[in-house]
């Protein structure tokens, strides 16, 4: 394999696996801030032993997130130190905005969160929690202004020719603002809390299957389904915009995710297919004139298709289009089942309909995938550029690093992974068979102060 | 924000400085404690005591290097690309090191099983010895000066980063982050665990100052252009003053049982080290050799004044948000380890 091939392989690897962790974070930090609000207002101890519960789990996730994001910055400079040059004026501010404003405040309150809870008030405790939360989210900005800005370079000038040529910043505001950067935040981060709220329905519905700590088990779910229903939701509005702003920023990467060929109105749109890119044809299930009415409100508005696209400026097709389908298919699945549980939950039948139950068991692998999808479809339906229209990926290489070195690196980060990830799903799956603990029924320390027992746990 | 006539490359290259100062002054207790860990505490309590003295803090401090990185990135991207793709294997395993030290200290306690428990303290252990190692190697690359080619790239192989003034200075860093670690853990630790903590910082220091000196007539005899800078700016040597006055400060802290000001001491003491080694290879930042010509200086790799001054605005509206609530948490977490159920 040549060295392209090997690097993008390997960052496409650690990005993937890095990318399982964050969107938990994000998720559950969002539903930590919940229930601690829950826990402030109404001073039932349930509560309580949900936020100690669900800080364990998240103290999981936010550990190999942090270990396994270092690798994501070491890389720029290691495997695509060229790409690094001529980015490093535009993209370097966004990742030092991103290390000072939301790593420092994530990591400094998390001390708190994880092990304050003796330490200092409620109050504390619960803004501490605000800003692990708010942080994980201004990580989020940071990372993907910087992508984004990728994807649709705003706010800069080239300065110097051929091999030293760089971007150069102009205008800050128009790099962070950058056409495509809003519609992909709003959009990746409600697909993290779709992460975090499944994952919480999903442990939920276990104990439920299992006839376990039932009102823990019910709290968690109102709360989960509260969140899951709402993003799947908001997932459908912000993937929409954003599908809206590729058709107008990113015409090549627009037509490969829906493997439209001739240029033209009426375009249709594919519900499911199958593409070949030698003889130039999507066949498949198509709606007529959906893809021109999606894009741009009418069906008459044509869409540029791939053959007016130059062979070497197209991504690889089909590829893009299923992943793009995959994430899309899934996302609606992630509506039905949402409305389906919650409407369940309020007529209170949930509990006895175990197919559900165990649908919503699995329902975490479901914004897992679509995210992963989704970020694929992204980056591979940019290529072959690495900054569009800009830099090619192949452009983008470290200069004095062999394919050998890089063989070195993929074997040592695929032992280092498989073992990560096997620890983790063995602690997570200790920490879910063990349960949330009794004990954190009756709050003790500072949380007890001023904290009446709620006639339930008393009794 | 209009800086004016500030020389930005100047002050982005004390700022990366200080930047990385905050790394290895605070990431360098706890990987110190690292280091001690398979030495000093047998018993599994002990080493409980040891990763909770740096549980609430070690994340934060990691996010040091990760913004020193940023920073680097984004002041100094040619110095960025061409150190980390040049040093390719070296940071590879610097990363390994790091990431099996972060989650062995988050795993280890969360499991009972004894060889649960062996594998992640080695892991830990290890980690920490193989990261502080790298760390001082890399500096003492940069030092030395590692071969640049007319592109501004690395021109040099994977061991020829070995070289004796390099290993030098690595074992240097192992013996100050050991040492520094042994001062935190005897603010943190009681009893007779303290008292083997307390019996191990004197023969730190004195290794410490040994292989410092060492290190230092290497400088003097091999890497003239560090005495050049001195022998240019004589008031530099000013700064060996305090650094010598904290060292010495910090056995007799220790005695008196005073352990937060031998911290502090040490804490001086490094910020001293890193700034006469920020002041002796400036303006270089990679230091060329055969060819000095083509090294990397703090202006002919820069980014833009505009992305500068940028940053500096960044700077000086987050980090004195980030130094007052990292003083806040550590003042919220003083005091001598107590294990609980929340605890490593």
């Amino acid at each position: 394999m040549d060295i392209l091939t090997l690097s993008r392989l390997q960052f496409a690897f650690t990005i993937t696996f890095h990318y399982l962790y964050p969107p938990l974070s994000i998720g559950l930090g969002v539903l930590l801030v919940a229930i601690e609000a829950l826990w402030l207002k109404t001073k039932n101890p349930l509560y309580h032993q949900m936020a100690r519960f669900w800080t364990k789990v998240f103290a999981l996730t936010f550990a190999i997130g942090v270990a396994t994001g270092i690798v994501m910055e070491f890389e720029f400079g290691t495997n695509w130190a060229t790409y690094s040059r001529y980015v490093g004026d535009v993209f370097g501010s966004a990742l030092a905005a991103e290390g000072i404003f939301a790593f420092f405040l994530e990591s400094g309150f998390l001390a708190v969160l994880l092990f304050g809870w003796d330490k200092v008030g409620p109050k504390m405790h619960f803004f501490a929690t605000c800003m692990v939360a708010l942080g994980a989210h201004f990580s989020a900005i940071w990372i993907i202004v910087a992508n984004s800005w990728m994807q649709t370079p705003a706010g800069f000038h080239i300065v110097g020719e051929g091999l030293h040529a760089r971007a150069e910043i102009t205008d800050f505001w128009a790099m962070v603002f950058n056409p495509s950067s809003m519609d992909r935040l709003s959009h990746t981060v409600v697909g993290a809390w779709q992460a975090g709220a499944w994952l919480m329905v999903s442990i939920g519905a276990w104990y439920l299957l299992r006839k376990q700590h039932r009102a823990f088990a019910l709290a968690s779910m109102k709360i989960g389904l509260a969140l899951s229903l709402t993003a799947s939701v908001l997932t459908l509005v912000t993937g929409d915009r954003s599908a809206k702003g590729v058709a107008r920023n990113q015409p090549a990467k627009f037509a490969a995710l829906e493997g439209h060929w001739e240029t033209g109105p009426q375009a249709p749109l594919h519900v499911v297919g199958w593409v070949d890119a030698k003889t130039e044809t999507t066949r498949g299930l198509a709606l007529p004139g959906m893809l021109s009415w999606l894009a741009y409100g009418d069906a008459a508005k044509p869409v540029t298709g791939l053959r007016d696209i130059p062979q070497d400026e197209r991504p690889p097709v089909n590829f893009t289009f299923q992943l793009f389908h995959l994430m899309v298919a899934i996302g609606f699945t992630m509506i039905g089942l949402a409305l389906w549980a919650a409407w369940a939950l309020w007529r209170g039948t949930l509990e006895n309909s175990r197919p559900l139950l165990w649908l919503l068991v699995i329902s975490v692998l479901g914004p897992q995938i679509a995210n992963q999808a989704g970020w694929w479809a992204a980056e591979v339906g940019r290529q072959p550029w690495i900054v569009y229209k800009l830099l090619r990926t192949s452009q983008g290489l470290s200069a004095v690093v062999s394919a050998n070195q890089v063989v070195t690196s993929m074997v040592m980060f695929t032992g280092v992974y498989l073992l990560l990830f096997a620890a983790f799903v063995f602690l997570l799956n200790e920490k879910i068979q063990h349960g949330p603990d009794e004990t954190d029924l009756q709050p003790t320390g500072k949380h007890a102060l001023g904290f009446k027992p709620a006639p339930e746990a008393a009794s | 924000m209009n800086f004016g006539s500030l020389d930005l490359h100047t002050v982005w290259f004390a700022l990366v400085g200080v930047l990385f100062t905050g790394y290895v002054i605070l990431d360098g207790f706890d990987l110190g404690v690292g280091v001690l860990h398979l030495f000093v505490a047998k018993r599994d309590e002990e080493r409980r005591v040891f990763l909770n003295a740096i549980g609430p803090v070690w994340d934060g401090n990691e996010v040091w290097l990760v913004t020193g990185g940023g920073a680097l990135f984004a002041a100094f991207p040619n110095v960025y690309a061409t150190v980390f793709s040049g040093f390719y294997l070296a940071f590879m395993a610097l990363l390994c090191a790091l990431i099996f030290r972060a989650v062995a200290i988050e795993f280890r306690s969360k499991h009972p099983s004894p060889r649960w428990r062996w594998f992640w303290d080695r892991s830990f252990a290890l980690g920490s010895l193989a990261s502080t190692l790298l760390i001082g190697i890399a500096m003492g690359n940069i030092a030395w000066g590692v071969p640049i080619d007319a592109r501004g790239e690395f021109a040099g192989s994977f061991l020829g980063l070995l070289h004796p003034y390099a290993l030098l200075m690595g074992v240097t860093t192992v013996a100050l982050f050991a040492m520094h670690g042994a001062i935190y853990l005897g603010l943190k630790t009681e009893g007779e665990l303290q008292a083997r903590v307390r019996a191990r910082i004197n023969p730190l220091i004195i290794a410490f100052i040994l292989s410092y000196v060492l290190l230092t007539l290497a400088t003097l005899l091999y890497v003239p252009h560090v005495t050049e800078a001195f022998r240019r700016e004589p008031w530099f040597f000013a700064l060996v003053v305090p650094v010598v006055l904290a060292i010495a400060n910090i056995p007799r802290e220790v005695n008196r049982g005073r352990e937060f000001f031998a911290f502090l001491s040490s804490c001086a003491a490094m910020a001293g080290l890193m700034a006469i080694f920020g002041v002796g290879n400036y303006p270089y930042l990679v230091y060329s050799q055969p060819f000095p010509e083509h090294s990397l200086t703090a202006f002919n790799s820069a980014s833009s004044p505009k992305t500068l001054g940028i940053m500096l605005t960044i700077a000086l509206i987050g980090l004195p948000v980030v130094l007052a609530y990292s003083v806040s948490i550590y003042w919220i977490f003083r005091g001598k380890v107590r294990l609980d159920k929340m605890s490593y």
